[in-house]
């Protein structure tokens, strides 16, 4: 270790831990270095504390009284009111609900099932599972109809996955950048640990022709929201889920039973699945045909997207906090791709101009949520940080200049972060901070 | 993961939870649960509302644009989109506003993105009029079909639409599209 250098006054770092432009720091630089960092912790740890200021220690109030009593389904502290998701139609007006998940406020990678997006257009159905089928029909040999119980005695699988909307990120296709929250900008991506029946253990049950291309799978909500999808990714890891995070599928995320295709634009992971036909032909339904084909500059439309592609965006710190002066920070975010596992994690803090290695947490899960974390000091200056994924197959988050040449940018700056403009965004997302610690959304 | 794979991943799950084979053998599948019911297509066709491209269960039945035009405002389609089909707090379902020229964020239209006739009718049979879907019969639907289509100029004002002539209409957008991963169908 060589030579320490002074962090703004609150703790001391060695020179060789800095690893890119405006101080981003070595992943590693408190993991595994204990013994150094516990003597520079005795040099000043935590800002300001010279121990001058402290007053002694007291009994705090809400020791000293019996609580409140331990409820059947545990209710989340009144401090933490605020952390909820936002929606697009409070009042159930006849038409589309969205529900933001407050990634900003959230840490780990397991959403909480309560906290979830979600998207529905004709509000929460009230399925009684005991009376609720699923059918599988079409080119088959032996068509069959499943009861909830009997599908609750098939072999079950268990995986964390990530389910994006095909539309999230939306504002992020604006001309110039739109100045809100990760919330509003990426709310409609969630992380869960799901549980149930592979869908190729049916398939394999009932008897597919061979000829078969397709399923079109379709709901029991009142919409009967209805999608295509490839038997290719069907028999590869497509499953039948019943629970979420342990406990039986909320009614808003399509209790009692969802499919769920692992990395593919939510809309296709169709919930309260009641029948699914295979056919040799997709049978191009309003979702396909319409709102997940994205315009591209040319005027001509991408079809069949389905993949949610490597993507990754800073939490914390992000728009809405504030920097509590120069000094030590860690960096955080969530990176996620629909084609495989995180492998790393680039992020720079002087606006692309150069990248150090995020540490990437494990256990890192195909096509789930993986955290990662690198800590920075922050010298007061204007700083801009943004993050870029690698996932195990190669692929590269886009920078924004690439990614706006193939796809394209809105010709006026927009106005609405709830509306659509086009699907499948998965380029950078830059927070500009500014020497008062206040953070802008920029583009790099 | 490959079909063999997904048989051999089955295979180990069902060993590990020893589930004991099931009589139903008929698919040589004797180790798999097999607890669906056997059900005829005729049992399910009060389900079966998926309309293929090709016209693939397209419903008997037909329907005209003039008979249209009145079962829009019977409905209450006007409520929500606009007199006309023009377009109110929901999308204009009749117009000519160019997709080329209006971005990225251009409005979709039946005219101008929509790739199949078909898809017309599954979406107005499966999901309208939004607060009561599937009320529609099917000659309603084929009326409204006629009304949209016969107001965007893409069929005679006088056109019938049926199982037979519905698929026949081609869309002006229909050969703009390009498949984003191929490798994945």
């Amino acid at each position: 270790m060589s030579k320490l250098i002074k962090g703004g006054g609150t703790r001391h770092f060695a020179q060789d831990d800095v690893v890119a432009g405006n101080g981003l720091l070595h992943r590693r630089a408190l993991l595994g270095r204990g013994l150094v960092m516990a003597g520079a912790a005795g040099v000043g740890f935590g800002a300001g504390t010279t121990g001058a200021g402290a007053e002694p220690l007291k009994e705090p109030e809400w020791s000293r009284y019996q609580g409140t009593t331990v409820e059947p389904i545990g209710r989340r502290t009144k401090y933490e009111k605020n952390t909820v998701r936002t929606l697009s139609n409070p009042n159930g007006e006849p038409r589309t609900q969205h529900a933001r998940a407050p990634l900003h406020m959230l840490n780990g990678t397991i959403t909480p099932s309560h906290l979830h997006f979600t998207i529905l257009h004709n509000g929460i159905p009230d399925i009684d599972p005991d009376q609720h089928k699923f059918v599988i029909h079409g080119m088959v040999k032996n068509p069959k109809v499943f009861t909830m119980d009997k599908l609750m005695r098939y072999p079950m699988v268990t995986r964390q996955t990530f389910v994006e909307c095909g539309g999230n990120s939306s504002p992020m296709f604006s001309k110039e950048p739109v100045q809100a929250n990760l919330q509003q900008l990426h709310g409609l991506v969630s992380n869960s640990e799901w549980t149930g029946v592979l869908l190729s253990t049916l398939l394999e049950e009932v008897g597919v022709d061979p000829k078969a291309v397709w399923m079109i799978a379709e709901g029991a909500d009142t919409a009967a929201i209805t999608r295509s999808i490839p038997l290719k990714k069907a028999l590869d890891d497509a499953i039948l889920v019943m629970y979420q995070n342990g406990e039986r599928l909320m009614a808003e995320q399509g209790f009692p039973l969802r499919l769920l295709l692992p990395g593919w634009e939510g809309n296709m992971n169709i919930k309260y699945i009641r029948r699914l036909k295979i056919t040799d032909q997709p049978a191009m339904t309003y979702y396909e045909e319409r709102n997940y084909s994205p315009v591209l500059p040319d005027y001509k439309a991408y079809r069949f997207y389905f993949i949610n592609e490597v993507k990754s965006f800073i939490t914390h710190p992000s728009f809405g906090a504030k920097l509590d002066g120069p000094g030590y920070y860690e960096i955080s975010g969530i990176a996620y791709s629909g084609t495989g596992r995180i492998e790393r994690v680039l992020v720079s803090a002087d606006g692309g101009k150069s990248w150090a290695d995020a540490a990437v947490q494990g256990p890192t899960m195909h096509k789930a949520f993986t955290r990662f974390h690198i800590p920075w000091r922050w010298d007061g200056q204007p700083a801009v940080i943004t993050s870029r994924a690698i996932d195990d197959g190669g692929n590269v988050q886009p920078l924004r200049a690439d990614f706006v040449k193939a796809r394209g940018e809105t010709m006026e700056p927009i106005k609405n972060t709830l509306a659509f403009y086009s699907q499948h965004y998965n380029s950078l997302t830059s927070w500009g901070i500014n020497a008062k610690g206040e953070i802008s959304h920029v583009y790099v | 993961m490959s079909m063999s794979k997904s048989i051999a991943l089955s295979a180990i799950l069902l060993a590990n939870i020893c589930i004991s084979a099931h009589a139903d053998d008929t698919n040589g599948l004797g180790n798999h649960p097999n607890l669906g019911a056997p059900i005829t297509e005729n049992d399910i066709k009060p389900w079966d509302i998926s309309i293929l491209p090709d016209g693939t269960n397209l419903p008997p039945g037909s329907g005209t644009a003039e008979k249209g035009a009145k079962i829009f405002v019977e409905k209450g389609c006007n409520a929500c989109h606009g007199d006309g089909g023009k377009g109110g707090n929901n999308p204009a379902l009749i117009t000519d506003k160019p997709l080329v020229g209006n971005g990225i964020e251009a409005a979709k239209t039946i005219k101008n993105f929509w790739g199949h006739s078909t898809t017309v009718f599954d979406y107005i049979r499966r999901a309208m009029p939004w607060p009561a879907p599937r009320t529609l019969s099917d000659d309603e639907v084929y009326s409204l079909v006629a009304y949209i289509l016969a107001g965007n100029k893409l069929i005679d004002d006088k056109a019938v639409m049926d199982a037979k002539t519905l698929p026949q209409v081609k869309m002006p957008n229909r050969d703009n599209f390009i498949i984003r991963f191929p490798d994945r169908i």
